[in-house]
């Protein structure tokens, strides 16, 4: 009887575990690993595999459009790091006890909750060289339309700027939830230390913020990495494949009307996944500290 | 509190943030109220380009009676449910067992299939493209609800099992010990200890999920196509005419397709941004 107990508990976390962990495994582990395999072969995703090593990877270190997509998820994961800054910026306004604040807080998440096609459609109007509110602002100071989405200079600029706008309000939610734990007695003990303003935020208020800076960060590293939704909503990649990210040019490679190039689209995932790998085992080894340190 | 209060501030400072506050609201928003506008508007507006201007005529019932009427749109929305009520039912109720597990059993590997979820949690969706797609193809599921959303709830378990593990984690332990004394049944343990106390977290995680998968762009374009099966995300641009901008019509579909989740928001807000803010505070 006493042993069958402790069988049970032995038996128990296996069987509470197994069908969650064997989906997981079926569509999120193993693809990893099949799509390393996939890299390493020219296939066209009906006929036969043909075997070529690296020769994907060495295709891509010589394929312009690869390291345009490339460089533009480096600017991509820089600027959209200003959502950190803007969202604690949006969270300090509207840290507030006034009439109406409770809806005006929900109303600045709202744009967090709605679709990136919408957000990717409306920025799409507002950039419209001919009847958008951008060119209708330009022409009333008297400067000529620019078309953001079809200047190859401006147009990944122009996407950031859409995405940032919901990123910015998952960054300040995280921020106000952040500053409502703050501890009132060290702000008051700061306050009877005349710190003030800046100052104040960096010495007493920003070290508080930590876990939902940290949370933040690691969140908008993600969105960054992940920037599809946009790029083929509002530019398909375009114009001439300049506004394309690694997520975007490999969903074109292995999918697209340009041919269905499963190993070499699967070569580009890697690469992204690589790079993501940097920031989730940087997570991993934080989450593990802390694991320790209980 | 930091900033320090409005009310202790000068009068013309509190009168500035109160006026400030309306102001950079609508400017935040003026996106939003943008395509509310336009979804009024006449197809005689979007012809002339007049799209950030006063509308010549609001067209409230006629364009959202069109959109329904001339479009698929119900079908859209009604595939997105089709989709979305199933993910949400299958990655809670997963989950809550692969939390359960991972928080309340000592075994071996016990920290290392933790981390596998949550390093699965944020591979970029395109390295499980082909084979996703592959395997979803091979088992029969290409282009169904059922394809979609199984994958779906693959994917979020990896989510809802770091939320699901914390939170029985913070659970008091001498529960479960003294059920264990009582000589209770791990199985009964899990349904009548445990599961009582989770309804927040389930409440969390379905709201979340709900939004998440609703929103869902990528997949659906990979793993779905044409309006049997396509949800209102995916299919949100082909309500544009094909010879004729019905931009209007666009609009009224994006109102409609954002209103489940913007309600699912409203309702269970609390429980929506304690989910988002998972481990923003110590």
């Amino acid at each position: 009887m006493f042993k069958g107990k402790i069988n049970q508990r032995k038996v128990a976390p296996f069987l509470f575990l197994a069908p969650g962990v064997l989906l997981f495994l079926t569509y999120v582990v193993f693809p990893v690993f099949q799509s390393m395999n996939i890299s390493l072969y020219d296939w066209d995703g009906l006929g036969e595999k043909t075997f070529i090593g690296f020769a994907n990877y060495v295709e891509l270190w010589d394929d312009e459009a690869f390291w345009t997509s490339f460089k533009n998820n480096i600017i991509w994961l820089v600027l959209y790091m200003l959502a950190v800054p803007m969202g604690l910026f949006v969270a300090l306004f509207l840290n507030q006890t006034v009439f109406g604040i409770r809806l005006v807080k929900s109303l600045f998440f709202f744009p967090f909750v709605i679709s990136q096609v919408v957000v990717g459609l409306v920025f799409g109007w507002f950039y419209d060289p001919s009847f958008g509110l951008l060119s209708l602002i330009l022409e009333s100071v008297g400067l000529d339309p620019i078309p953001v989405l079809s200047d190859e200079r401006y147009v990944t600029y122009g996407i950031i700027v859409a995405g940032l706008w919901p990123q910015t309000a998952y960054c300040m939610i995280l921020f106000l939830t952040g500053l409502n734990a703050v501890d009132p007695e060290q702000i008051e003990a700061g306050r009877l230390d005349n710190a003030k303003g800046w100052k104040m935020l960096w010495y007493v208020v920003l070290p508080q913020l930590k876990p939902a800076t940290f949370i933040a960060v690691v969140v908008t590293v993600i969105g960054a990495l992940r920037s599809f939704d946009l790029v083929a909503i509002m530019t398909q990649g375009g114009p001439w494949g300049s506004s394309r990210v690694l997520a975007y040019y490999m969903y074109e490679k292995a999918f697209s009307e340009y041919g269905f190039r499963m190993g070499y689209g699967a070569a580009i995932a890697v690469v992204l996944f690589l790079i993501m790998m940097i920031y989730i085992t940087g997570f991993l080894t934080k989450m593990y500290r802390d694991e320790r340190g209980l | 509190m930091f900033p320090a209060p409005i009310e202790r501030q000068s009068k013309p400072a509190q009168w500035l943030y109160k006026v400030a506050l309306p102001i950079s609201l609508i400017l935040w928003l003026l996106p939003l109220i943008a395509v509310a506008v336009t979804s009024v508007r006449s197809g005689g507006d979007i012809t002339s380009g007049n799209y950030w201007g006063w509308p010549t005529s609001f067209n409230l019932l006629e364009n959202y009676t069109a959109v329904f009427q001339d479009t698929p749109l119900a079908k859209y929305i009604w595939n997105s449910f089709r989709v979305t009520i199933p993910t949400v039912i299958g990655a809670v109720a997963l989950s809550t067992m692969t939390g359960f597990a991972l928080a309340v059993y000592k075994f071996k590997g016990n920290l290392f299939i933790f981390f596998l979820f949550i390093a699965g949690n944020f591979v970029p969706f395109q390295i499980l493209m082909v084979p996703v797609r592959d395997l979803t193809v091979g088992i029969g599921l290409y282009n169904t609800s059922a394809g979609l959303a199984v994958f779906h709830i693959a994917f979020q378990t990896g989510f809802c099992t770091l939320f699901m593990r914390n939170f029985i984690r913070a659970l008091p332990h001498e529960l479960i010990e003294v059920a264990r004394v009582e000589g209770v049944t791990e199985i009964q343990i899990f349904w009548y200890v445990v599961l009582p106390l989770m309804k927040p977290a389930m409440a969390a995680l379905s709201v979340l999920v709900f939004t998440f998968i609703w929103n869902d762009y990528f997949w659906a374009t990979v793993l779905t196509q044409g309006s049997d099966v396509q949800p209102i995300t995916a299919a949100l641009k082909s309500l544009n005419g094909q010879w004729i901008s019905r931009w209007h019509l666009v609009s009224a579909g994006a109102i409609v397709a954002a209103l489940p989740p913007v309600a699912m928001f409203f309702l269970m807000q609390k429980h929506f941004i304690a989910g988002l803010t998972l481990g923003a505070v110590k």
